[in-house]
């Protein structure tokens, strides 16, 4: 062993950098991006304009929202299928405290945040004290929050908005569009809370061996709900960008977002079962899948193929990423 | 019979084997012995098709071989039985047996035919295993026979047993080495790995021993001592294992006091108190409650009663969370199953839950401080690895158990609880775990220390608390800590009852 100390020292600072290169779960979904985006700049004329790049962050941007959430849960070898209809659920009632009873904006925005936050509350309490599993716990709040939605609107957008609000869908700030702002701020708050925090460290080491975690005294029924509380604020999050781009709350949006919050994960190089990635290669992920839909778009490919397409480039992807480990 | 020579191995730029050679003959039991990180496992693996060499030739019968796959290997007589079993739970033995292979007639499985089939295997060894439960309700001694089973039922004439006593009772491991006997004398091959000594020299016939991934050599059982043994195992001389008990503190201040603790409703109840500086062994059979008493102090098990005050506060934690912040750490059992974060670097699983330690702005980890700290505490313990950032899963048994102590002392939690800290660690790595022991009570510490290695208990615990059926029955110390009388106790003591 010492012996292998020695060389592990005196090897030079590039080894160590490429070997951490070749180690980091990002550099698969690096790489895809890259491949992904020259194949598309070489089938269409229009794919490498700012304008367009900019439109695929800002398509993104929603889904991008909710993966964050997502890639808490699943750290920590959970699931959240419920996000998207939380999502619409936080909009609707949000919209509904703006037009129906007739209160200011800003406590609209408010009732979204803590609708969102208070059903992460919910499937967090049922999957840490419940003891039962997150796909079929959210499952079920998926169903109850879609139901509340409907119930609450009758099935009917609610609109009317004080016109302020669409600045959260489609402001710009600086030339930027809003949503992508408040993406990239999310991100970034939630790369300091997993990389730089205590907290961030048992997310991981609950993904990785929770009997373990548990016995050295980390509290995980604490920080499973915790990882759902934040997946329901980033619903809420994604529901303020949602009813500021449609000026309404609409109970029926969001269908299967979930399901391509899961693919922006999983593309990014995260670990269904938990325990390793890295929220950067969710946002990679993110843009990834934005490109792929862009350019198939761009392409004037069939609608529905390119859902065929679009699963089998997830399936090659985490393919490649299996046999990489 | 079974030739393998010259072979290398090396993960990433970790070498663990330099041109290692075993040679076993038909009908002897070949002991493999070596400290932990040796290379034994990696060598069997290699054997087995599931690791490949990067040098070195197979050869069996004569003919050299070179395996891609597990099956390849069965198909050439080779059969292994892990540490961890690879057993399906809810299956039962039967089940288990022809896993991947059922008979079938026409299309459907012959279930017959396969208990019969079954049924002579596991006569041939001699032992009798239910056959209609799922294997997760047998005993361990009892699933192990079914995993030799499954090996014999391939045809296996190298059998490869990897630490096979280490969960087993006396009693068990008598029956494990009378099958032993009888395969040997039917002309099966044995490789066998074992840390205890006295075993080898009960059921051995020729050992090769390996240090740090290198041959050391081959010799035969009858003519060599224990010394030299070990000393070709580690390459020095253990004088004494054991560090000297100091003598008791008169006063010592009482750190836990159990008035009762009672694990199954209307169960026998257990009295004992933990004095501060002091090493108090829980002995007693495998199934006497003495981890389950353990982790009820933690609030890990849900016992039917705890009555406890720890530094003089009443009332036991109600989670491992809760223990952590009034001062108890635990090393459990499994490692790799309870302790250690497995995709975790040593200094993250160090600095796991103490993390308080090192914040800048109060809610930030200061990175540079865990590095330093937990630096600190890894030498401390003298972890073997080239650096805190190393991947813990790449570390060999005994260095692993190091991390989870390392952990404790990062955290300083005075009272700690060790289950089983030797299990699976080699001679030499025993010896630096007592030492550090009996260091940490000196420094103030105080452990109870779970054990099943009778030696053990003796040589380091200054009181012993022995268990029978759930409860203690006794508490000895001094000079009445002699093995007849902790299994004594263990075996008739007298169970108390709360009316």
């Amino acid at each position: 062993m010492s012996h292998d100390a020695e060389t592990q020292r005196s090897s030079s600072p590039v080894h160590t950098v490429l070997a951490s290169i070749k180690h980091s779960p990002l550099l698969l979904p690096l790489v895809g991006l890259i491949v992904v985006s020259i194949a598309m700049a070489f089938a269409s004329d229009n794919f490498f304009s700012v304008d367009n790049l900019v439109n695929v962050l800002r398509q993104q941007s929603i889904i991008g929202i909710l993966a964050i959430g997502m890639t808490f849960v699943i750290l920590t070898g959970g699931i959240d299928l419920s996000v998207g209809a939380v999502m619409a659920l936080c909009g609707t009632l949000g919209a509904g405290v703006m037009v129906n009873m007739g209160l200011p904006g800003w406590l609209g925005l408010l009732a979204m945040i803590v609708v969102g936050i208070l059903f992460g509350l919910f499937n967090g309490i049922l999957v840490a004290w419940g003891k039962m599993p997150a796909i079929i716990v959210t499952l079920a709040t998926m169903l109850i929050a879609r139901g509340l939605g409907l119930v609450y609107s009758g099935g009917y957008p609610i609109s009317g908005l004080p016109g302020w609000v669409s600045w959260f869908g489609i402001g710009r700030i600086g030339g930027i569009p809003t949503p992508i702002i408040i993406m990239v701020v999310l991100y970034a708050l939630a790369w300091v809370l997993l990389q730089r925090t205590a907290f961030g460290r048992h997310v991981y080491s609950i993904g990785g061996n929770e009997t373990a975690a548990n016995l050295s005294g980390v509290n995980t029924k604490r920080i499973k709900l915790f990882v759902f509380m934040i997946s329901g604020f980033t619903s809420a999050m994604a529901a303020i960008v949602l009813t500021g781009r449609l000026m309404s709350g609409q109970p029926g949006a969001g269908v299967a977002f979930e399901l391509d919050a899961i693919a922006m994960v999983v593309l990014g190089g995260t670990a269904i079962a938990g325990g390793r990635g890295l929220i950067l290669g969710t946002l990679i992920g993110a843009i990834l899948l934005g490109i792929i839909n862009n350019g198939l778009n761009l392409m004037g490919i069939n609608p529905y193929l390119q859902d065929v397409i679009k699963g089998l480039i997830i399936l090659l992807a985490i393919y490649i990423g299996r046999e990489w480990r | 019979m079974l030739e393998m020579k010259g072979i290398r191995k090396a993960f990433g730029p970790v070498k663990v084997l330099h041109g290692v050679d075993l040679e076993v003959r038909d009908g002897e039991v070949h002991a493999l012995l070596g400290e932990n990180g040796a290379g034994k496992s990696t060598m069997m693996k290699i054997l087995c098709g599931i690791v490949r060499a990067d040098e070195g030739t197979i050869v069996i019968d004569g003919k050299e071989r070179s395996f891609e796959h597990y099956d390849e290997a069965i198909q050439a007589g080779v059969g292994i039985v892990f540490q961890e079993f690879s057993l399906i739970p809810y299956l039962t033995a039967v089940e288990n047996i022809f896993l991947a292979r059922e008979i079938k007639t026409g299309g459907f499985l012959a279930r017959k035919a396969m208990r019969k089939r079954a049924r002579e295997v596991l006569d041939k060894l001699g032992v009798d295993v239910p056959l209609n439960v799922p294997v997760a309700d047998l005993s361990v001694a009892e699933q192990q026979f079914v995993e030799i089973a499954k090996a014999l039922s391939l045809d296996a004439r190298i059998l490869v047993l990897d630490e096979p006593t280490a969960t087993l009772t006396p009693s068990e491991t008598e029956h494990l080495f009378k099958v032993m006997r009888d395969l040997r004398s039917q002309g099966v091959a044995i490789v066998f790995i074992s840390h205890h000594l006295e075993e080898i020299y009960e059921i051995g016939d020729r050992i090769t021993v390996l240090r740090d991934g290198e041959y050391v050599g081959t010799r035969d059982v009858g003519s060599i001592s224990t010394d030299e043994l070990v000393e070709m195992m580690v390459g020095r001389r253990i004088e004494n294992n054991f560090p000297p008990k100091p003598p008791a503190a008169p006063n010592a201040e009482v750190v836990i006091d159990a008035a009762q603790i009672q694990l199954r409703k209307n169960g026998p109840v257990s009295t004992f108190q933990l004095r501060k500086g002091e090493i108090l062994g829980f002995a007693g059979l495998v199934g006497s409650g003495r981890t389950e008493t353990a982790l009820s102090i933690l609030g890990a098990y849900p016992a039917a009663s705890v009555k406890v005050e720890i530094n003089g506060t009443p009332g036991a934690p109600a989670n491992p969370s809760e223990a952590l912040a009034r001062g108890i750490g635990l090393l459990p059992e499994s490692r790799k199953d309870q302790g250690l974060i497995t995709s975790f670097s040593i200094m993250q699983n160090i600095s796991i839950n103490n993390y308080g330690k090192y914040r800048t702005l109060k809610y930030f980890l200061d990175l540079s401080e865990e590095r330093k700290h937990t630096t600190k505490v890894m030498e401390d313990v003298q972890v073997k690895a080239p650096g805190p950032d190393v991947p813990v899963d790449t570390l060999s048994g005994g260095n692993q158990q190091k991390v989870v102590i390392a952990r404790w002392l990062n955290h300083h939690t005075p009272i700690l609880i060790f289950d089983e800290p030797t299990r699976g660690i080699d001679v030499g790595a025993k010896s630096e775990i007592y030492h550090l022991m009996r260091q940490l009570t000196e420094e103030g510490y105080s452990i109870i220390m779970i054990s099943s290695e009778l030696p053990e208990v003796m040589g380091l615990s200054d009181r012993v608390c022995v268990f029978r059926s759930g409860a203690i029955v006794a508490t000895i110390e001094g000079d009445e800590i002699t093995s007849e009388d902790i299994m004594k106790h263990a075996t008739t003591g007298k169970l108390r009852y709360v009316a």
